[in-house]
């Protein structure tokens, strides 16, 4: 026990000497989580500040286009800037300029009045209800219009299916209505008589979690800080195996190996020490989401009666970090192998738990290979906490996979050093 | 006393042993000197004797014990000065020996105590709240000395441990091992420094390609061999003049 408060005080002493390792330690992971919420905070915002720009060519300067420009004003996502030309609009996105133009087609409004009246025609003919005689008047051709739409080849592929979906349902809706107004004429000749019901019939309500009657309501805060804590708690994997490296390099670790004492009881040091890191840079990006987010507009961190579980599952996160620490660390022989390796395997590990990409919309195999991410692991405990209230019990097995993984890395470590120093 | 039995070792892909079917005796309360050219063997030697590396072949007793049966009594045991500064940079020399001497199992005033009567006996009392990289070469080697015989092993390794160091450190370090020494520490260290071999040892061994060539007193091996005044003639005489450089 005395040499593992020995060891767990050398290792503080390092630690604290390094004034610039600390200061990446504890400040690069608030850098981080504030900059991705800040910049996640957009899409999770019904209104936004930041409205992106999109070109709008509206050759057709009818009902149709006027609809379409409301609709995205209203989106409150886009500004819409008028151009006249096409091709200049086709220049502008291709050159990186904007992200998006939309070109609407001439005459879109009125062909798609006549060819929706003269399908309601036809369809009130076959009824009889007809009272004038279309029967012989020869039948219009419309040729199907198109709205265009250009994007910069930078776009990001989820950003582009999300515009085509917003601009597929605003045409759908328009198209509705005019089916609906071309029935109307033909019933009726007076325009305020309703027959029929436009509105929706058939609507989606979501069903939030409760906490004692209080809904629990996700927003970029409640996802990211997790999401982000988690990914710097695994980062200490790199400061912790370049200081078992250094060990070896300086020739302190030759000593260590000719002392009574043993691999677990300097690992024990760094553990305690690298853990209490880990703790500290939680506690930190709490406080930042609880008191900084509101202060810069963001939504505040709500961890009202959730402090101790968050707490357990970070201790638990860390310790799995760490272990993976030790192993790296034993395992590499110089930093230039542990350095990039375990920067490098982290982002992987959290691109595989989901802090990046949710799990569900993964490819099979990656899923499966995400339920060996202890990131993962430590994702959904957190969310479990933090969004899913859930209890001490309902995140004992999360919690018991990261103390497992904690447990064979670092036995893997010991193992690893025992063999490869074995007299 | 340590004995040593049909010792070998062969690093893995290496062509040649590095230490080669080699008997060796050294009795309790000798200063005995590894000398040898570059890569004859003696810090694998070392290696052995203090479990730092495994044997291909063969075996030793340190006391009796060995590292199969009583690892931890054995450790107790020994003290051992490696070649590089085993020590941490940024700690001071007091936070470097209180660590080092801790994990012989030395605590509070005892530990103290002998920290500050080891630093006053080598000079460092005035520099004990520095960090290491502050040192000098000599500076570092008295505290990587330091570092090595807090727990008053019976038997020290040293291996070389005044290269590169000043005329004065290297006095100072010689005299406290002959301290040791007369206290009942057996002392085994290898060094490239002949004349401050024969002043210092009491016997010496003459390695190369891995096996003893020579052994015995200093003085006998000199009058042994003809036309040697000193023992760099017996050293020269026995492993020949042509450079031993290797990759």
């Amino acid at each position: 026990m005395r040499k593992l408060l020995a060891s767990t005080y050398k290792e503080f002493l390092l630690l604290t000497r390094d004034i610039g390792g600390i200061a990446i330690l504890f400040i690069m992971p608030l850098v981080l989580i504030v900059t991705i919420t800040i910049i996640q905070d957009s899409t999770f915002k019904s209104v936004s500040e930041s409205k992106i720009p999109i070109l709008l060519v509206d050759n057709d300067r009818g009902s149709v286009s006027e609809t379409i420009v409301k609709g995205l004003k209203e989106s409150n996502i886009f500004e819409v800037i008028k151009i006249a030309i096409e091709e200049d609009a086709k220049n502008l996105v291709f050159k990186g300029k904007n992200q998006l133009a939309i070109v609407i087609p001439e005459n879109l409004s009125s062909d798609l009045e006549k060819k929706i009246n003269q399908n309601v025609e036809g369809i009130l003919d076959r009824f009889g209800l007809d009272e004038e005689e279309i029967e012989n008047q020869p039948k219009e051709i419309f040729t199907a219009k198109e709205v265009k739409l250009y994007f910069d080849p930078a776009t990001q592929f989820s950003f582009k299916n999300s515009v085509k979906n917003e601009v597929d349902k605003m045409i759908s809706k328009i198209e509705t209505q005019s089916i609906y107004n071309a029935f109307q004429k033909q019933i009726t000749d007076d325009p305020s008589e309703i027959v029929f019901e436009t509105e929706n019939f058939i609507r989606f309500k979501e069903i939030l979690p409760k906490n004692k009657d209080e809904n629990i309501i996700p927003n970029s805060v409640q996802h990211n800080v997790p999401a982000w804590t988690l990914f710097a708690i695994f980062f200490i994997i790199v400061p912790l195996s370049i200081n078992i490296v250094k060990e070896k390099s300086q020739g302190t670790f030759v000593r260590l190996r000719t002392n009574p004492v043993s691999y677990l009881t300097v690992l024990g040091g760094k553990t305690v020490i690298y853990l209490i890191v880990c703790l500290i840079q939680f506690v930190l990006m709490l406080l930042i989401g609880i008191y900084l987010f509101p202060a810069i507009g963001l939504p505040t961190l709500n961890v009202s009666g959730k402090f101790p579980l968050l707490f357990l599952v970070a201790i638990f996160a860390g310790l799995a970090a760490i272990g993976l620490g030790l192993l790296l660390g034993t395992i590499a022989k110089t930093q230039e192998q542990s350095a990039p390796f375990g920067a490098t395997f982290v982002v992987i590990l959290a691109a595989l738990g989901g802090v990046w990409v949710p799990v569900f919309i993964m490819p099979e195999f990656m899923q499966a290979l995400s339920k060996i991410s202890p990131m993962n692991w430590g994702l959904n405990a957190f969310y479990d906490v933090f969004l899913r209230n859930s209890s001490l019990l309902e995140i004992v097995p999360e919690i018991t996979l990261l103390f497992l993984f904690f447990i064979i890395t670092t036995l893997i470590a010991i193992v690893y050093n025992e063999k490869k120093n074995a007299v | 006393m340590i004995e040593i039995k049909q010792l070998s070792k062969k690093y893995k892909g290496a062509d040649i042993f590095s230490v080669s079917d080699l008997d060796l005796c050294i009795s309790e309360k000798d200063i005995f000197g590894l000398l040898g050219p570059n890569g004859a063997g003696k810090t694998t030697l070392i290696s052995l004797l203090c479990s730092l590396i495994k044997p291909t072949s063969g075996s030793f007793v340190i006391n009796g014990l060995t590292y199969k049966k009583n690892k931890n009594q054995l450790k107790q045991l020994i003290g051992i000065v490696p070649q590089e500064y085993a020590l941490y940079p940024t700690l001071t020399a007091f936070e470097n020996l209180m660590y080092f001497g801790s994990m012989y199992g030395l605590k509070g005033n005892e530990l103290k105590l002998k920290i500050k009567a080891a630093l006053q006996t080598l000079g460092l009392s005035q520099f004990s709240s520095k960090k290491i990289n502050t040192f000098s070469g000599g500076m570092k080697r008295r505290i990587n000395l330091i570092a090595s015989i807090l727990h008053d092993p019976k038997v020290l390794f040293l291996d070389e441990p005044t290269v590169g160091v000043d005329v004065q450190s290297k006095n100072v370090i010689i005299n406290y091992l002959k301290v040791l020494n007369e206290k009942g520490t057996t002392i085994i260290y290898t060094s490239h420094h002949l004349n401050e071999a024969e002043a210092f040892c009491t016997k010496v061994a003459i390695i190369d390609h891995g096996r003893i060539i020579t052994q015995g007193g200093p003085k006998s091996l000199i009058s042994d061999q003809k036309n040697a005044n000193n023992l760099e003639d017996v050293f020269l005489a026995l492993t020949g003049h042509a450079l031993r450089d290797h990759a």
